[in-house]
């Protein structure tokens, strides 16, 4: 069982899809603790990933995704600019050459993506960032493939615990970004980049499962 | 919204291209991705120094671009981050075999965008150094924050380090010069009214007649306090006193005193702060040898003003009094 090149294309085209339908209510969230233009950016960065998607979509997925990297750093701008196209970049390097992943593939494409978040950011799990919802999404991967599940349980295990982790930023009080200049008062809002991250999971899951 | 603009979206297209043509004589813009860079770049052998950020502070940075000052600034749109594309190909257009130093305000999306350029730069076999300027005493410094914002001494260290790097000193002493500076220095602004993002519309904050907020970031972010209006004694004296108690400024310092306007104020204003801060700064026994008024690092139409303290020594004295001719700042030649 593998994740195809088709799969992969599907999950960015569903991914950005949801951000545009999540546009307003990522901004809302962002509004609140940061500068209000979340999803304003991944919006503008998703939509320039769509109409450049058929130039590249023939490469391998290593291409793909170091392509769609370098897409998001020069449209999004703000952090999720570098922050989304680190992880995107990490995955093109991870799986440079590929034409479809294993589950192993898979896990050793997202820690290469959260690795370069991790060092990118400066930032960890407990800051309210994206991170809290990729680390233990990542951790829960490797703990499905430990146990010998398909890639149909790791992906749909990983978008529960995506969401978990999304949900727990809520009452964390910032250490990161521009929510941390407002201390006490970022606790009580969900982080908007842990919530976008989250789609990024939840599309991961319907899109890469059911393999041929 | 009363703006002399045509469309929102047009704005920083249309200043880039105003640009080109006032100043054709110092500068060339590029377009898409979009920066303004010396007109006899690159310079060989000596150090590039590039600055951006968000459009909506000018004449910072691209108002500073051209001999003894920097050698390209990348806007972003209003009040956004420029993005690494741009960085990158500025970093390429002004490298003239010493180097790159790219001086970035220590705002999130600034340092990330920067750092990614710089990576991409150095892949490409460019040397590149970057400081992060993060003067505002109105910001907690902590490991729970993002750190204090960038802000008027970014202006101070562009013009000194310029300096070092047209003496073609190589990369590691420019960077030098430039870190040497943002440590010596310590700022905080104050709003009087707010500003309107052109894309936005509206104010960005909503500030009654009778208050001021003390403290405010030069993207109308929230500062220290909110009080009622005080006068120009009163203000500068609560600008100033945290500034010098920062770095903290002694008895028998020199310093160089900037009183920056946020856009809207004019520069009467500027001259009855700078007039109290002068007595402020006779009073702890810290002397003024050299002084900056205007408006040089602004919020669109903001109006209010901001204080930069830098202790100073002969070296940066020096460098700040060598010649330097931009669109906004020129003496000496």
């Amino acid at each position: 069982m593998t994740i195809s090149r088709d799969q992969f294309i599907v999950w960015i085209k569903d991914f950005a899809g949801v951000i545009a339908e999540n546009k307003e209510y990522l901004t809302s969230l962002d509004s609140a603790i940061g500068d209000a233009d979340h999803g304003i950016n991944m919006d503008r960065g998703f939509q320039a990933v769509l109409s450049k998607l058929p130039a590249f979509a023939n490469q391998d997925i290593g291409s793909i995704a170091k392509n769609i990297g370098m897409v998001l750093i020069s449209t999004v701008g703000g952090a999720s600019g570098p922050l989304y196209g680190t992880l995107f970049m990490q995955i093109g390097k991870e799986t440079a050459g590929k034409l479809e992943l294993t589950l192993n593939d898979w896990i050793a494409a997202i820690e290469s993506g959260v690795n370069g978040v991790m060092m990118r950011g400066k930032a960890n799990i407990g800051d309210k960032t994206m991170l809290d919802t990729l680390i233990p999404t990542l951790n829960t991967l490797k703990e499905c493939a430990a146990h010998g599940a398909s890639i149909e349980e790791a992906l749909g295990a990983a978008e529960r615990t995506a969401k978990q982790g999304m949900l727990a930023t809520t009452p964390l009080v910032a250490k990161k970004g521009r929510a941390s200049y407002l201390g006490e008062r970022s606790a009580g809002t969900q982080d908007p980049g842990a919530t976008s991250s989250y789609y990024l999971m939840k599309t991961a899951a319907h899109a890469l499962s059911n393999s041929a | 919204m009363k703006k002399l603009i045509n469309k929102p979206e047009d704005v920083v297209r249309e200043e880039l291209e105003g640009i080109a043509m006032a100043h054709a004589d110092l500068v060339r813009v590029c377009y898409e991705p979009n920066y303004i860079y010396r007109a006899d770049a690159p310079v060989k052998g000596k150090v590039g120094v590039i600055s951006g950020g968000g459009s909506g502070h000018e004449p910072m940075h691209g108002g500073f671009v051209g001999l003894g000052m920097l050698d390209a600034a990348c806007p972003g749109a209003v009040f956004t981050s420029p993005t690494p594309d741009q960085m990158l190909e500025a970093t390429r257009a002004v490298s003239g075999g010493a180097g790159v130093l790219h001086i970035v305000k220590n705002y999130t999306g600034d340092v990330l965008n920067f750092e990614m350029a710089a990576d991409l730069a150095r892949a490409d076999g460019i040397e590149v150094e970057a400081v992060v300027t993060d003067d505002d005493v109105a910001v907690k410094d902590s490991l729970y924050t993002a750190g204090r914002r960038g802000v008027g001494v970014t202006v101070l260290a562009e013009k000194i380090t310029g300096a070092a790097a047209e003496q073609h000193r190589p990369l590691k002493d420019v960077a030098e010069v430039c870190r040497k500076v943002n440590a010596s220095g310590r700022s905080m602004g104050m709003a009087l009214t707010s500003c309107i993002v052109p894309q936005a519309g509206k104010p960005t904050f909503d500030l009654p007649e009778d208050e001021m907020e003390i403290g405010i970031g030069i993207h109308g972010e929230p500062g220290r306090t909110r009080t009622k209006l005080g006068t120009a004694k009163e203000i500068t004296e609560m600008l100033a006193t945290p500034i010098l108690d920062d770095l903290p400024f002694k008895n028998g310092d020199s310093a160089l005193a900037f009183v920056n306007g946020m856009g809207g104020t004019p520069l009467i204003e500027l001259y009855v702060v700078y007039n109290e801060l002068a007595k402020i700064c006779a009073g702890r026994g810290v002397k003024i040898v050299r002084s900056l008024v205007g408006s040089y690092i602004t919020s669109l139409e903001m109006a209010g003003c901001s204080i930069t303290l830098l202790k100073v020594d002969d070296e940066l004295v020096r460098l700040w009094d060598a010649p330097v001719k931009t669109p906004a700042l020129r003496w000496g030649v």
